[in-house]
């Protein structure tokens, strides 16, 4: 029997505010447990929420950038329960008529584009942290009141790779919007995911496993493919399943079940009376929208088409906004007629670079200017490709300019015929052998015979001038 | 409408409170009286009425994202009937 | 007569003369409380040498005036235990607001809290967790709830003047019983950013003084627009003073007949009565109008005020301040700290107030009760478009005997019929003493007018006062 995924995903996402959510208190607030507090997020009998009107800003332009539909009248809902990290013991969130709803997220994944539905973006506050000790649990505030935006997904992702690579896009677009700092390990984006199987052809969703405590994109995918197997284990010996929530033990790589709670919980959601209801109309909506910035599929796009870059490229440069942001500079500042160049050093060598650093391009600090003159120096035969690679590395390391450095490590290529003949001399001497091979036609010796240059020179010949007086000398 | 022993139970445990089996009865014998009264409401036909959620007709509140002081953990904590270090410290949360 | 039985503008006038000081004032209140206390209880957590040693800055437009203020309204250092066993030792990091706006005006913040009725849920003072207050006109009787304390300390000149907060009537109902004025601001009007919420929605805190010009004067500084208060109005605050003295002839009074009905204590409808014939014979013209939705009004306010209520003591949890009961895990410490730390009203309504938000009754219950709302905001909409103000008996009956309906709830919640719509609506309403029965217990008039229209209050209440001699007439204790 073969059994199909559905995957829905719960993102929890944490505003890059100044101030919380219904308070002045700094959401930056230090290492102090409870020194980040205020009456207002402490809940004291008395306090009153006024909301953030830069977290509202920000969650209507992320709200916009994922094309959901702004709901016009919106307000906040108390979703009350008891927990020891909720100091009103309710949460100021929204039910029944959230901020946004019915947008969407275009992934790429497996080769294809998938449109993945965000059923709805709603607003809503943090709880504090607990500690568990042994006979007792310690409470810290400092967190409850920051702003959050819950995002929620369709149940449309089909497989563990499509969830990581939603994740993966989500935190671009996010990115690109500067409203979060969206670091998992961090805790600034959360995700909890809900996850079912069905056989394949039936239309009825299968029992659902909520999934939580999973810290990075990596940790979704694994904890969603340790429970495929789990769940298809459980259908293929006919058990029965029950809707459940489970946690993921990173260390073990399996799920384990949660205590069973009593039942579905009943959050007597009504409308917060200490908030008015928020009235977004269509002037606020275009005037966001036209704050918007350019999105990351945007961005590629644009690349393809005005600087020629394959998909595949563009891709890899949108993919950290301020990457692509230093690429473009290297790009339009490239005086060179054929930009393809530049684009090639960018996805190549720096690329590299950047990558056995683990870094980003534009943390690699390389002044745009020296590259570009070390572009030119290869461009124009002065230095080998492969030098200019480990003047680029030396460029990285010392900060030092190009120029600079070609002259201090001697790297001018040998374009001069008279002193390349004197080497090709030399050789052609030593390596009778190989000499013999190319004029019995073998290419191959021809590629040995330059690379002999090559090392007897220090690698400072120009290997296609090389290549062409050997074969001049020798045919 | 009638209100049994069994759901005035559930709904003082969903409130956090435990009820001795004497308040349960005479608690349960009042809210009975109480919402026996409140029925009369049903009576009314609200269909094409708006529910009055704000009695003001103010909209879009909103405070502009600027830090202000907050209290010391010491302020933060005088009240507090456990507290540990600068945490609030509550029994251990058994699931 | 002493300094402790003047109003507040006699006094500012005498401060200002240079003939006294708040220094004195505060010494006169505390000997009248020595000596009359033991019998009134109108404060809590009173201690038996009780001589609080207590300055007074004598600065600002008041000069140090003292004011008494409700125990539900947060003073800064200061005990703020809603007279309940949960918040028990409670001292807030912060001022509400009007405490604020108080202080920058040079009030001296009396350090007794007055008693109430525990959070507010109550028509009598009997709920308090430090035992009720005894009526100054006659000690066997309640002084009405819940500001059963500041009224009770007003009429029994142990405070100048107060505040209160009423929700369903808890500032009008003890200002009737206590022969006393009382004023609840439009809703939005006062901001409630530091008053313990019982229900946001109705809740508002207002004054309590001797007479009309003293409420005046403390309206218009408690008033105004709070960035801290997202249901707050921002609407310029006049000055109320000028609203008195002025005539009222030609003003059009609606009596609304649904107020006037079986069950009304008879010498409460005469001295009614009286009393409009008296507006009359001041130039104003009065005509029958109709709520048709008044009926309605205590079960809306019992859906909608409970189960808010519900959801704002749900922080009442042992974790942060307050009581905390011994217990062994944090879901018992919650059930048995809450178990313990409420009284029986409060369970009572946290339940009802629960059960009308829960799953599968919210419909019929608090959706229907918002809807009823509308209904009875929409009525008084409706009679403001022609009438200046309405007019009623601001309770059925006056001042029961302690203990006489603590037996049944719905008895009690019923005694709130004249005063509930008037937070319903979140319009403005005050009562003041507009006679005595045969047995010497004071009856209130309710004087009600369109939001901010404060003005229209202070105008008729005034010119009735002054020419009335209700308001000099004092309790003998």
């Amino acid at each position: 029997m073969k059994y199909q995924t559905v995957i829905g995903l719960e993102v929890h996402l944490q505003l890059n505010t100044k101030t919380k959510a219904f308070c002045g208190c700094p959401v930056d607030f230090g290492q102090t447990p409870n020194s980040g507090v205020c009456p207002v997020c402490l809940g004291l009998p008395g306090s009153l929420p006024v909301y953030n009107r830069e977290a509202l800003n920000s969650a209507i332009k992320l709200a916009l950038a994922f094309s959901c539909q702004i709901q016009e009248h919106t307000k906040f809902d108390r979703k009350n329960y008891f927990y020891p990290d909720l100091p009103k013991n309710y949460q100021i969130s929204q039910f029944d008529l959230p901020l946004s709803r019915n947008g969407y997220l275009d992934i790429a994944s497996e080769g294809k584009t998938k449109r993945i539905g965000i059923t709805r973006v709603h607003l809503e506050e943090d709880a504090g942290k607990l500690i568990h000790e042994t006979t007792s649990s310690l409470v810290d505030f400092n967190r409850t009141g920051v702003p959050l935006l819950e995002i929620v997904s369709e149940p449309d992702l089909s497989s563990p790779q499509e969830a990581f690579d939603y994740l993966t896009s989500l935190k671009n677009i996010i990115e690109y919007l500067d409203v979060s700092d969206c670091d998992m390990e961090k805790g600034s984006l959360r995700c909890d995911a809900n996850i079912s199987l069905r056989p394949e052809g039936v239309k009825e969703l299968g029992v659902k496993t909520e999934l939580k405590n999973m810290n990075s994109f990596k940790g979704v995918k694994d904890a969603l493919t340790f429970e495929v197997g789990r769940q298809t284990e459980l259908l293929e010996a006919g058990s029965a399943m029950s809707q459940e929530t489970r946690l993921w033990d990173a260390q073990k790589n399996e799920t384990v079940s949660m205590r069973s709670k009593e039942g579905a919980k009943d959050y007597r959601y009504f409308p917060d009376p200490d908030l008015t209801v928020f009235i977004i109309d269509q002037e606020m909506v275009s005037k966001t929208k036209a704050q918007l910035p350019e999105l990351p599929q945007e961005k590629m796009q644009r690349f393809i088409r005005d600087y020629g870059l394959s998909e595949y490229d563009a891709k890899i440069l949108v993919s950290s906004k301020k990457d692509a942001e230093f690429a473009e500079e290297c790009i339009r500042k490239y005086p060179g007629k054929d930009k393809k160049i530049m684009v090639n050093w960018l996805i190549g060598p720096l690329l590299s670079e950047a990558n056995s650093r683990k870094l980003n391009l534009c943390q690699l600090n390389v002044n745009k200017d020296e590259l570009i003159s070390l572009i030119e120096f290869v461009e124009n035969q002065s230095v080998s490709h492969l030098s200019a690679k480990l003047v680029l590395t030396q460029m990285i390391d010392s900060a030092k300019g190009a120029a600079l450095i070609i002259k201090e490590n001697n790297m001018l290529q040998i374009s001069d015929t008279a002193e390349l003949e004197r080497i090709i001399d030399q050789a052609i001497l030593e390596n009778e052998k190989s000499v013999s091979s190319f004029k019995a036609g073998k290419t191959n010796a021809l590629m040995f015979l330059v690379g002999q240059v090559m090392k007897k020179s220090a690698g400072k010949a120009n290997p296609k001038v090389v290549g062409d007086l050997i074969k001049r000398r020798l045919t | 409408m009638a209100i049994d022993k069994e759901t005035v139970k559930y709904v003082a445990h969903l409130a956090r409170i435990e009820l001795e089996p004497e308040e349960l009865e005479k608690l349960s014998r009042q809210l009975h009286d109480i919402l026996g009264f409140i029925d009369k409401l049903s009576a009314l036909d609200v269909q094409q009425v708006k529910p009055a959620s704000h009695i003001l007709p103010i909209s879009n509140v909103l405070r502009e994202d600027k830090p202000h002081t907050c209290l010391t953990p010491e302020q933060a904590l005088e009240n507090a009937p456990g507290k540990s270090g600068n945490f609030f410290s509550v029994p251990k949360i058994i699931e | 007569m002493d300094l402790n039985q003047l109003t507040a503008h006699e006094l500012l006038d005498k401060i200002k003369s240079g003939e006294t000081s708040a220094k004195n004032i505060l010494a006169s209140l505390y000997s009248r409380i020595q000596r009359i206390e033991p019998k009134l209880k109108a404060y809590a957590r009173v201690k038996a040498d009780n001589k609080p040693d207590f300055i007074p800055q004598e600065s600002g437009l008041l000069s140090g005036l003292p004011i008494t203020v409700k125990d539900n309204i947060c003073t800064k250092g200061l005990n703020t235990e809603c007279c309940s066993k949960i918040l028990g030792n409670f001292r807030p990091p912060y001022d509400a607001t009007v405490i604020n706006k108080l202080k920058t005006a040079g009030a001296s913040i009396f350090p007794l809290k007055a008693n109430m009725d525990e959070f507010a849920f109550g028509s009598s003072t009997e709920n308090s967790f430090f035992g009720p207050t005894h009526n100054p006109w006659n000690l066997e009787c309640v002084p009405g709830g819940s500001s059963g304390g500041s009224a009770a300390a007003v009429a029994g000149d142990e405070a100048i003047w107060a505040l209160g907060s009423d929700t369903g009537g808890s500032i009008r109902q003890p200002a009737s019983f206590c022969g006393v004025v009382g004023l609840k601001p439009t809703y939005g009007r006062v901001s409630r950013f530091g008053l313990i919420a019982f229900a946001s929605s109705l809740d508002q805190i207002g004054p309590i003084t001797k007479d009309v010009e003293d409420a005046a004067i403390l309206t218009r500084i408690i008033s105004g627009y709070d960035p801290n208060d997202s249901t707050s109005v921002n609407q310029d605050v006049p000055d109320y003073t000028a609203s008195l003295g002025k005539d009222i002839k030609g003003l059009k009074i609606g009596i609304p007949k649904e107020y006037f009905v079986e069950g009304m204590d008879p010498e409460v409808k005469s001295g009614i009565e009286e009393a409009i014939n008296k507006l009359k014979s001041l130039g104003a013209v009065s005509n029958p109008v109709s709520l048709p939705h008044t009926q309605y009004a205590v079960p809306v306010y019992y859906i909608i005020a409970t189960a808010e209520a519900s959801s704002n003591l749900a922080r009442f949890d042992g974790v942060q301040y307050g009581y905390r009961a011994k217990s062994e895990s944090l879901i018992d410490m919650y059930k048995k700290t809450r178990a313990e730390g409420f009284g029986e009203e409060a369970k009572r309504r946290i339940i009802l107030g629960t059960f009308a938000l829960s799953h599968g009754y919210y419909d019929a219950y608090y959706l229907r009760a918002l809807k009823v709302r509308t209904l009875i905001k929409n009525d008084f909409d409706a009679v403001f478009r022609d009438f200046d103000c309405i007019v009623t008996p601001t309770s059925p009956t006056s001042a029961f005997k302690i203990g006489e309906r603590t037996a049944d709830p719905l008895k009690m919640y019923l005694s709130d019929i004249y005063t509930i719509s008037v937070n319903l609506a979140g319009i403005p309403a005050i009562s003041i003493p507009c006679g005595f029965t045969k047995e010497g217990l004071p009856i209130g008039l309710q004087i009600m007018a369109k939001p901010f229209n404060e003005e229209m209050l202070f105008k008729v209440a005034h010119a009735f006062e002054q020419n009335t001699e209700w308001h000099k007439i004092k309790p003998r204790i």
